[in-house]
């Protein structure tokens, strides 16, 4: 530190020193910014979500008609095919959240238990890089190796199946692996971390205690690691339930995605649009409530 | 016998992570427009068509600018969150990284509906600015976790020290504080760069007409003849959405991970 830096006390420093001695006005100078965004733009705007989904859409001039109105939820419960779609949104939502389970469990247990100090490193960054690839070119690549005359069609050949993407190329079945692929990582790696945090100890009794590593597994390891499975879950069943690109485009089903995108864009129906982007608000909270109670947020 | 399974497991799912993108990146140099597999002829004038493009470059362009505006935002705002939890003890402090975390734990679509309303209800036009509102809004978060990781970690004590040693409240911020958190700074940065450069869900709903890359890729892979600059657009999109996580990583490993996880 030179002398002139100390000589010369700097509008900053003078800040700086003012409000350390007043914490309340610092914090509310830490907070403004932060608090003041959130609350305008973001819950503000969901705010302005719920409103919208009350109000409809007037047929003979476009106009919305800010007046209180339930026609939106009526319609989604008459129409049949809403509820098909919000199902049919769950179900992929479910079954993608079980599958990557299952199949993150023993790269992320091979990752926390098993692997050295470095290639567990080298496994993290494997890990993460896929994760954060350009979405849009993941499903991209999909489309690509689902395509006819694509990698799907010539691996089938080697088998001695012809045009399997005929049947698999655009289908229910494609976009859910999609859908698998895509979340995976999203899975692994609260996985990995909480794992990493058991103690070896605990193993080590439980085998002492006799139990087999089937026990140990089922009573020690799963109870211990569920808060970070949870954590997973949110991801990969939030995500997907959100997604409209996928079903888009390895799909020729609905999403609640598809719906809200097509009645916002090509129909123009704001009202009918936002009460439909409810439901996954709805199922998320629900959701989010209950991975609370299991412990998930201490895990993410 | 169990460890060569976990380690045969591993390898696989590794393989099933990697094989995809691998596709699309041999893709990027097939000579022909159509997109047949085996490819039969590799070359790299597609890359020198989308250089040229006009509709890439735009969207291009476009890209970076939302992306640095919304990473300044982000950062600003993230970084003023971490200190005001990490220091201070205040009525709704727990709520603050669970609101923070909110826009990325819902879909996608929540977001950008929520905002698709706002802009239709107030009559905003829609354009650069919107987006970048949006994306910054998503960005927050990462710097959050990134940034309150690290002061978790660093010892207030240092700090006490400094004091101690007689440098101002500025001093010690500028000296100590600072330098601890700047490599979590840039590595939460070029995160939130990444998040948004690659964001298309949000975007949709708030871009109105404009293409962002993501959006022009959307847009133009399903045009058979725009396919094969598609493919490197494809390519420079993984390599460009990698490498800012790769610094990341190295800049802040620590950090970084707990960023991911929250993203």
């Amino acid at each position: 530190m030179t002398t002139a830096q100390a000589e010369r006390p700097s509008w900053l420093r003078r800040l700086f020193g003012w409000l350390y001695r007043r914490p309340r006005l610092q914090l509310a100078a830490l907070l403004a910014a932060p608090v003041g965004w959130f609350g305008i733009v973001y819950f503000g705007s969901l705010a302005f979500l719920f409103a919208f989904a009350f109000w409809s859409l007037d047929p003979q001039t476009g106009v919305v008609l800010k007046q209180f109105t339930l026609a939106n939820f009526e319609r989604m419960i008459q129409q049949p095919v809403y509820g098909t779609i919000v199902l049919r949104t769950l179900a992929v939502a479910a079954v993608v959240t079980i599958v990557d389970a299952i199949i993150a469990f023993p790269i992320a247990y091979y990752m926390a238990r098993v692997a050295s100090r470095r290639v567990r490193a080298l496994l993290f960054v494997s890990v993460l890089l896929p994760l954060w690839a350009s979405y849009l070119v993941k499903v991209f690549a999909w489309r690509v190796i689902l395509a006819p005359s694509g990698v799907l069609d010539w691996a089938a050949q080697l088998f001695g199946v012809n045009q399997v993407s005929e049947i698999f190329g655009i289908s229910d079945v494609s976009m859910t692996i999609v859908f698998i692929y895509i979340w995976l990582p999203y899975m692994i790696l609260p996985l990995y971390a909480g794992l990493e945090r058991i103690p070896t100890s605990y193993l080590e009794a439980s085998a002492d205690l006799g139990g087999r590593s089937a026990v140990t597994f089922r009573k020690v390891v799963l109870p211990l690691v569920l808060p970070s499975l949870v954590a997973g879950s949110i991801f990969t069943f939030s995500l997907t339930l959100g997604d409209y690109i996928v079903p888009e485009l390895v799909s020729n089903s609905q999403f609640i995605g598809n719906v809200v995108f097509r009645s916002q864009g090509v129909a123009g129906d704001i009202p009918f649009a936002a009460a439909f982007a409810l439901v996954p608000v709805a199922i998320m909270a629900v959701y989010l409530l209950v991975a609370r109670r299991l412990g998930a947020f201490d895990a993410l | 016998m169990s460890r060569v399974l976990l380690r045969v497991a591993t390898g696989l799912t590794l393989g099933f992570l990697y094989l995809p993108l691998v596709i699309i990146g041999i893709y990027a140099f097939n000579a022909q427009r159509i997109q047949i597999w085996p490819i039969k002829e590799y070359s790299l004038r597609w890359f020198g068509e989308a250089y040229t493009n006009e509709g890439v470059r735009d969207a291009f362009t476009l890209s970076i600018t939302v992306a640095l505006q919304a990473t300044f935002l982000a950062v600003v705002l993230g970084s003023l969150a971490s200190f005001a939890v990490h220091r201070f003890s205040f009525f709704g402090r727990e709520t603050i990284s669970f609101a923070l975390v909110l826009p990325i734990a819902l879909p996608g679509i929540i977001t950008g509906m929520a905002l698709n309303s706002t802009i239709h209800g107030f009559g905003i036009p829609f354009g650069t600015l919107t987006i970048v509102v949006g994306h910054a809004t998503f960005c927050v978060v990462v710097v959050y976790n990134n940034v309150i990781a690290r002061l978790r970690r660093t010892s207030r004590s240092i700090e006490e020290a400094s004091m101690d040693l007689g440098a101002d409240t500025w001093q010690t911020f500028r000296y100590v504080t600072f330098p601890t958190l700047r490599t979590a700074i840039v590595a939460a940065g070029l995160l939130a760069f990444a998040l948004s450069f690659d964001e298309i869900i949000v975007t949709t709903f708030t871009a109105g007409t404009q293409e962002t890359i993501p959006i022009w890729i959307f847009n133009h892979l399903r045009l058979p003849n725009q396919r094969p600059i598609v493919n490197v657009v494809a390519l420079v999109m993984i390599v460009l959405s990698m490498i800012p996580v790769y610094l990341a990583q190295r800049l802040s490993s620590d950090t970084t991970r707990a960023a991911t996880v929250a993203r």
